[in-house]
């Protein structure tokens, strides 16, 4: 069971900015309504940066991944979350193999 | 609903029964993470450990895609704010709603608040009182399964070998293009994915990782933002 001190900080981080989203909140109440174009900046917040994450993985990896996530896209508007992924990475895996 | 207050037991079990389709969701992701962690170097305890503190499904996903050596802290600190910022709203919308529980108790209940618990409580906050049973019952129980099977993830990814080769890699990218879709909902959503897509290649092609996250997250606000018209007032892009 190893603690590297570099991977504690980053955890340590990483829960602190987790928390600290929530507790703001907690203590915020009701107080905060934001709304118009403050709201639609924030609503953006996850999608954009959930899709910036993969963005590489899909556009400039390889055309096994470029077309995998063109499956998993199509498979998203209609599938639950366990079938996306399912299809997500049976078609990698395919691909791929066609591709080696 | 009674009149009659209901006890402490019902209300935990009323909780459980609630949560139990999002806890076997959670299962199959958290496994994944705890094998996806291992095979880039972290150890049980502190994959384990990372559920545990950090507790954000999208948010430690993103960082074990971020995961290089040397760690680039900043840049997983930031990604894990970005993420959860969302958390911010959803907390204080939910406060009011069980300012009525202990103060330590809340400081507790709210670090095992999770998008899934979040909107359970809110739509029963809808009907009825929110009770400590209820609400600390089922966040705790949220948050060992979630703990418990990222760890069970780091004893099966080694037997698994690498991740690579059945495609689990691609797994993530499958569960983010599975959460974008959710948030989806509108044309002008449909905008701010497009945009930071766009974005964060470009940005990643340019300057590489983890610029790209910032890069991506800025396109989609900028986005949203130029998008948004007051006729929408009320719906959430």
């Amino acid at each position: 069971m190893s603690l590297d001190p570099v991977t504690l900080l980053a955890i340590l981080g990483m829960a602190l900015a987790s928390y600290g989203c929530r507790l703001t909140g907690l203590l915020l109440g009701g107080r905060l309504a934001l709304a118009g174009r403050a709201k639609a900046a924030l609503d953006a917040i996850p999608p954009a940066v959930l899709t910036a994450v993969i963005a590489p993985t899909l556009l400039a990896t390889g055309w096994p991944e470029t077309l995998a996530g063109a499956v998993t896209i199509l498979a998203a508007l209609r599938l639950p979350l366990i079938g996306v992924i399912a299809t997500g990475v049976a078609a990698v895996v395919v691909l791929r193999m066609l591709a080696a | 609903m009674s009149d009659v207050p209901a006890s402490p037991a019902s209300e935990f079990r009323d909780g459980l029964v609630e949560l139990l389709p999002a806890m076997v969701a959670a299962a199959p992701i958290a496994l994944l993470y705890g094998a996806v962690a291992t095979g880039k170097g972290l150890s049980p305890l502190e994959v384990t450990l990372s559920s545990a503190l950090i507790f954000a499904g999208g948010a430690q996903l993103a960082a074990i895609e971020l995961w290089t050596v040397p760690v680039p802290i900043a840049a997983l600190v930031l990604s894990t704010f970005l993420i959860n910022a969302r958390y911010i709203l959803m907390s204080a919308s939910l406060a009011p709603k069980v300012a009525h529980l202990s103060f330590g108790g809340r400081l507790i209940g709210f670090h095992v608040l999770a998008d899934e618990n979040w909107a359970l409580a809110e739509r029963r906050a809808a009907s009825r009182r929110i009770t400590a049973a209820y609400f600390f019952g089922s966040g705790a129980v949220f948050w060992v399964n979630w703990v418990a099977w990222s760890w069970a993830g780091t004893v099966l990814g080694p037997l698994l070998g690498d991740p690579r080769r059945f495609g689990a890699d691609f797994a993530f990218t499958a569960i983010f293009i599975g959460l974008v879709a959710g948030f989806v909902t509108t044309s002008r959503a449909g905008l701010v994915v497009v945009a930071s897509a766009a974005a964060a290649t470009a940005a990643h092609l340019a300057l590489g990782s983890p610029w790209h996250v910032l890069a991506g997250a800025f396109a989609g606000m900028a986005a949203a933002v130029l998008a948004w018209r007051p006729d929408a007032e009320g719906e959430t892009a």
